[in-house]
């Protein structure tokens, strides 16, 4: 059996008596797309800042490509190919669009490839993702200028500059309409056939359904269900956490 | 512009404005022109921290007393060679001390560098009003040590007799302006450099999103380091030279509120987002306060600065700098 490229073993995080993650086991394969769902306060996006190093585990390990991450900080866990896109937009507003991705592409991409990402390269690489996500008409403008699913769509950029082996895409779709939640699931599947794995955090179960080969669900800090959506949908214990019963 | 054509221009500005004052041969202007340029250095070295990375440092006057100081203890050693050195390194000591003034330069930056690091490490993982705190703070915990540190002069303070004439230039005021022009060229191109690159890129990626910066991949700690390093360093390069200026120090005027007031109402005034927004508020605030001191009081000083900063702070909140790119798209659209 291939090893995982993601494994979350034991992972639990407190807030002061609160729990937020319960031992969280969690287990992703190379060029898989896992929708993770769960009510308000489950610690999903607890657990997507434990992955990404923003919050600290205080039980358990994140296993990332054969590599322990604990004690790695957020931008170390970064280069390693870990990127993520936030629940809120968080572009640099004193940058221009392009200027936004060019970041990962001069922090990450150069730290990896060990040397100076010329200007050329940089310029090329930013249209070439900012077609990729509709954006290249705006490259020039401020992040302010631009709509709330651009600004999804410029985060999800953004995190791809960054050429992660995984990305962690957290409510991307939050707030969005019927078309544009429509417009971000096929980008998010665009980018999962150039071989990135994507972990889908979302409320939206019509984008989940569509998107995830497999859907975990988190209730209260603890993992209640992991397996084929059609399946999980069905599973009692979900049924009664989304429910009440 | 390419940076070595950019250092050329600056040169040769610098050299005529120096040839200028000198034609018109008046100390005095050597004496104002001179603080003015200690504040283009103090506020574009701010600006590095405040201004790119969005740290608000209230301890300007600390950093700038380092460089002071240091330059005291050295002229002291100087001054007690004989009593201080064991005899068979005083051969050795007298062939290196006194120091010259740029090394003494060289050395306040390194100092002050150094306590720019540390400050890094001590308070960097705080943010907004709190890390200002902290810096001023470390201003008042440093001028604590200074009164008590009687080598130095402690509260009564020390005298520094610069020699009233060098080879070549004539007037020893002439040859600390023209080192301190030297000083303007090393800090504002370090600020140009710093806003062209990835470096600049990181740092403003910190003042806009510590948390995104991070998920990009920008090593946020050691970024804030290297920028309180470098901020610091000038701070303290700045402030050493001011000994054989002002040829009296004491912890007072060394740490004086004015250098962390000016140091931030400079970069505000001007723009904290280009390194040109430094140097037009220090020569704007600066010759202002130079021209109140010969005519009205030297005790208005302050007060302009903060009916200024008032002013800038609501009709202008991007300074100067900002004025002009508004104005500038304006005309565009127009």
């Amino acid at each position: 059996m291939t090893e995982p490229l993601l494994r979350v073993n034991r992972l639990s995080k407190r807030f002061g008596g609160f729990v937020a993650l319960d031992n969280v086991d969690l287990a992703v394969t190379q060029g898989e797309r896992v929708g993770l769902i769960g009510p308000n306060g489950s610690g999903k996006s607890t657990l997507v800042n434990c992955i990404c190093g923003t919050l600290h585990n205080e039980t358990g390990s994140v296993t990332f490509a054969g590599e322990k991450m604990d004690g790695l900080i957020a931008h170390e866990r970064t280069r390693r190919g870990l990127a993520r896109s936030f629940q809120l937009p968080r572009p640099f507003m004193s940058m221009s669009v392009a200027d936004n991705i060019r970041v990962p592409l001069l922090y990450t991409v150069a730290a990896r490839v060990g040397h100076h990402v010329s200007k050329a390269e940089a310029d090329a690489r930013c249209m070439e993702l900012l077609k990729l996500v509709a954006l290249d008409a705006k490259a020039a403008r401020s992040p302010r200028d631009l709509t709330q699913v651009e600004m999804r769509k410029l985060e999800l950029a953004r995190a791809m500059a960054a050429e992660p082996k995984l990305l962690l895409a957290d409510e991307s779709m939050a707030g969005l309409s019927h078309s544009e939640v429509e417009d971000i699931v096929q980008l998010l599947l665009r980018l999962n056939e150039r071989g990135i794995t994507i972990i889908m955090i979302e409320h939206i179960m019509r984008a989940v359904m569509s998107f995830s080969q497999r859907l975990v669900v988190l209730v209260s800090g603890r993992k209640i269900a992991d397996g084929k959506p059609d399946e999980v949908i069905k599973d009692r214990e979900v049924i009664g956490a989304y429910l009440g019963q | 512009m390419r940076t070595p054509v950019f250092v050329l221009l600056e040169i040769v500005a610098g050299a005529a404005l120096f040839l200028i004052l000198r034609a018109v041969n008046n100390d005095y202007l050597f004496f104002a022109g001179y603080t003015v340029l200690q504040f283009i250095v103090l506020s574009t070295a701010w600006n590095i921290l405040g201004g790119y990375c969005g740290y608000v440092n209230f301890g300007s006057a600390g950093f700038f007393a380092l460089g002071v100081y240091t330059s005291v203890f050295l002229y002291t050693v100087n001054q007690n060679l004989e009593e201080l050195m064991p005899e068979s390194l005083l051969p050795l000591m007298q062939a290196i001390f006194p120091l010259p003034l740029p090394v003494l330069i060289l050395l306040g930056g390194i100092v002050a560098g150094l306590v720019g690091l540390g400050t890094g490490y001590l308070t960097l993982r705080l943010r907004g009003v709190f890390f200002a705190i902290a810096t001023l703070a470390l201003a008042v915990v440093l001028q604590t040590f200074v009164v008590n540190w009687s080598f130095v002069g402690g509260s009564r303070g020390a005298y520094v007799i610069p020699p009233s004439t060098v080879p070549v230039l004539g007037p020893y005021i002439q040859y600390l302006f023209l080192l301190m022009l030297l000083l303007v060229i090393l800090s504002v191109t370090c600020a140009r450099l710093i806003e062209r690159s990835r470096l600049g890129y990181g740092f403003a990626t910190i003042r806009d999103d510590e948390l995104a910066a991070e998920a990009c991949g920008v090593p946020t700690l050691r970024l804030k380091l290297i920028a309180t390093v470098l901020s610091g360093a000038l701070m303290g390069m700045a402030g050493a030279p001011f000994p054989y200026y002002i040829g009296y120090v004491e912890p007072g005027s060394a740490f004086d509120l004015s250098y962390a007031v000016n140091s931030i109402a400079m970069p505000m005034i001007g723009g904290t987002t280009w390194w040109a927004g430094p140097m037009l508020g220090a020569v704007l605030l600066g010759t202002l306060q130079q021209i109140a001191t010969v005519t009205i009081s030297s005790a208005v000083n302050l007060l302009i600065v903060g009916l200024l900063l008032i002013g800038f702070v609501i009709a202008a909140p991007d300074g100067i700098v900002g004025l002009w790119h508004t104005w500038t798209s304006r005309r565009s659209k127009a």
